[in-house]
């Protein structure tokens, strides 16, 4: 526990610079808070890609990863769905054009509902903590719940109950419900881990957390930090 | 902190008296106090002179007695010394009435009062507020007394971050007879903040329900007021201005953009079970209703009229604000219509909402109010009148008032007219029943008494 936390520490002040945490890095602190994570590599060249894929199994997600790019979708560095080495490799070189590539992340498909799990360092409230249905479309449809941080197993919940889309969880028309077992444990981990290190926090998005009947599994995960961390 | 000085002082000095002026604001302060309420009340000003044939002082040391609360009215370069000189002479604590501090960019004026307090643990109220309003103790209000409207004595106290409200809230209080314990003016809050008043007011036995009017807290001060909230048993309702966006700033995560500071000031208030108010319609009502009922209900409303138009508005008041409106039973609805007089046996709908139509008496509707608390399906009742109806008496408000009460299930009454109907409101409300002239508002009353809980 406590060499996780130091291991958490240490990521947060390497990215301190840049002012947000590198997504293969936000991953690891996920997997690091107990958060369910989906199988992931980075790799940096053809051969390390075509073994990572084969190694996780077809289909993957291939994500870029670059220090500066926050926005990944905004220069088209997400590719899902890519079901053998070709695609694997043409994905590979579009990113390598990206600017700032580092190197591309794969990961293994994940089948869930998309919610989104957020948090935000509020000046009057301190951290607060958004559920809601997520995705791209998460500010469009702005189906959330908020709540002020650490929270309660019921407050887990109340804010599940208060969402619109709430029947989509329990399982509508034949799909099966969410695991609101998993769910309400990855949402407190994560309230821990905001409240742990809610100076250096000023902003997450786990957007998609993919939650089905097995598991919550935190998908895609950005850290924004604070003026407080970056001045460090 | 000891801030009883600030609400129930037995000594005042005023600091900026005039013997010359006055309008001059100490001056009305002065005088109000020193002629209406029981506080020995000794102007001070460095001139000396005298105002209504008394002395006044140079200064505080100059004060033959231990001064409880200094009301500071001066001009706001003034006010350190002064502040200095109260702490000195160890009064109890202080009003700064005076504006001119943060409000117009005087930052240093105001982090000079506000380190001198902190160093002595000297409390004081603003700058740049009315002070307190205590019924039959205290009023600092620099208003003259003629031109105030004034609720009578209550269990509510109202904290407001601006005065004008204040004062325009307590006017609207004496319209729907909602009885005040407590007021303040907060002002700047450069010491006292919200969250002190509300620590007062939730242990002052005077006040049942606390209310306050936000601006805007400070760094942190959100959190610590909804943690404070939650620990209180006592309904606490707020007010919130400054809810229009100023303007988007660029936010670079999705959370960013969902979770704004209106919508986490929403939900951290609610989460405490704090009772937030959209409009001061709403605060009135929550106010008026929660000042006669502490305990929060679940929301399942049984509505009694003799207008089947008043009961379908009603019911989709009680929709939009999330309160259920049950269904009476088939088997319910055939005993209470056998109980009903024969002219309106045939034609009452006995449904929820209840008609008993326009040829109802008060026998009918104390006997569906009867029958609708003893149900055990609903936890408050709302009685639309109609005292136009011949049928109807003005005795209906205490004989209805009297069931709410043996059945300790709470009622709302809607009465259309309340100088008209005066004895029928009186009925209800010296019985502890809130009146509403408004269907929309007796609705917003029993919205009020769910006190905000989660789903």
């Amino acid at each position: 526990m406590v060499e996780d936390k130091q291991a958490i520490s240490r990521i947060i002040s390497r990215s301190s610079a840049r002012g947000w945490v590198l997504e293969p890095d936000a991953e690891h602190i996920m997997a690091l808070e107990g958060i369910p994570v989906p199988r992931y590599k980075v790799v940096t060249t053809h051969e390390e890609a075509v073994s990572a894929a084969r190694e996780i199994g077809y289909p993957v997600v291939a994500k870029v990863v670059s220090p500066d790019v926050l926005h990944k979708t905004e220069v088209h560095g997400v590719e899902i769905g890519i079901d053998n080495d070709e695609k694997l490799i043409e994905a590979f070189n579009r990113f390598a054009s990206i600017r700032g590539f580092t190197g591309m992340l794969i990961e293994e498909m994940v089948q869930g509902l998309e919610l989104i799990l957020g948090a935000q360092r509020d000046v009057q409230f301190g951290p607060m903590i958004l559920l809601g249905m997520g995705g791209t479309g998460v500010e469009i449809y702005q189906d959330v719940a908020l709540r002020m941080a650490p929270l309660k197993p019921s407050d887990v919940s109340s804010m599940v109950n208060s969402l619109k889309g709430h029947k989509l969880l329990e399982g509508y028309r034949g799909s099966e419900p969410v695991n609101m077992e998993k769910l309400t444990n990855v949402v407190l981990a994560f309230s821990g881990f905001i409240m742990d290190f809610e100076d250096s926090i000023e902003s997450v998005d786990v957007n998609p957390l993919k939650c089905s009947s097995q598991d919550c599994v935190a998908v895609d995960t950005r850290i924004i930090l604070s003026k407080k961390a970056q001045a460090t | 902190m000891d801030l009883d000085p600030l609400f129930k002082p037995k000594t005042m000095a005023v600091f900026g008296v005039s013997s010359t002026n006055f309008q001059h604001p100490a001056n009305v302060i002065y005088a109000k106090n020193s002629r209406r309420y029981p506080v020995k009340v000794y102007g001070i000003n460095p001139k000396g002179g005298k105002v209504q044939g008394e002395t006044l002082y140079p200064n505080l040391s100059e004060v033959p007695e231990k001064i409880d609360l200094a009301v500071i009215a001066t001009r706001a370069e003034f006010v350190p010394d002064i502040i200095q000189e109260c702490i000195s002479g160890k009064a109890g604590a202080a009003a700064v009435i005076s504006g001119g501090f943060k409000e117009v960019g005087r930052d240093d004026l105001q982090d000079r009062i506000v380190e001198m307090a902190r160093a002595a643990d000297f409390p004081f109220l603003g700058p740049n507020c009315l002070g307190t309003y205590v019924p039959m103790h205290i009023d600092t209000f620099f208003l003259p007394a003629e031109r105030m409207v004034k609720p009578g004595i209550g269990n509510v106290a109202f904290v407001s971050q601006s005065g004008g409200i204040l004062v325009d809230q307590m006017i609207k209080f004496a319209n729907e007879h909602v009885g005040l314990s407590k007021a303040v003016s907060i002002g700047n809050k450069a010491v006292l903040d919200d969250v002190d008043m509300l620590e007062y007011l939730d242990r002052d036995p005077e006040t049942k329900v606390i209310s306050f009017y936000i601006e805007g807290f400070g760094e942190d001060e959100g959190r610590r007021f909804a943690q404070r909230a939650s620990g209180s048993g006592k309904p606490i309702i707020v007010i919130k201005a400054g809810k229009s966006p100023s303007g988007m700033k660029a936010v670079s995560s999705h959370t960013a953009s969902l979770a704004g500071n209106q919508a986490s000031f929403s939900a951290a208030l609610a989460q405490s079970g704090v009772v937030e108010a959209e409009n001061e319609f709403e605060h009135v009502s929550f106010c008026e209703a929660l000042s006669a009922y502490q305990s929060s209900i679940q929301g399942n409303i049984g509505v009694v009229t003799s207008s089947g138009g008043h009961g379908a508005m009603a019911v989709d008041a009680c929709w939009a604000h999330g309160l259920k409106v049950p269904a009476i039973s088939e088997e319910e609805q055939r005993e209470m219509r056998r109980s009903l007089s024969p002219s309106i046996q045939a034609i009452a709908s006995l449904g929820n909402p209840i008609d008993l139509t326009g040829s109802a008496n008060d026998d009918d509707f104390a006997e569906c109010t009867s029958a609708l608390a003893k149900s055990g399906k609903y936890d408050c009742i709302i009685a639309l009148l109609l005292p136009y109806l011949p049928g109807i008496t003005l005795d209906l408000g205490s004989r209805m008032s009297d069931i709410s009460k043996q059945f300790g299930i709470p009622l709302i009454a809607y009465v259309p007219h309340e100088e008209k109907y005066q004895m029928l409101v009186e009925g209800f409300e010296l019985n502890g029943v809130p009146v509403s002239p408004s269907i929309e508002g007796s609705v917003l009353m029993a919205k009020a008494l769910r006190r905000n809980k989660p789903w």
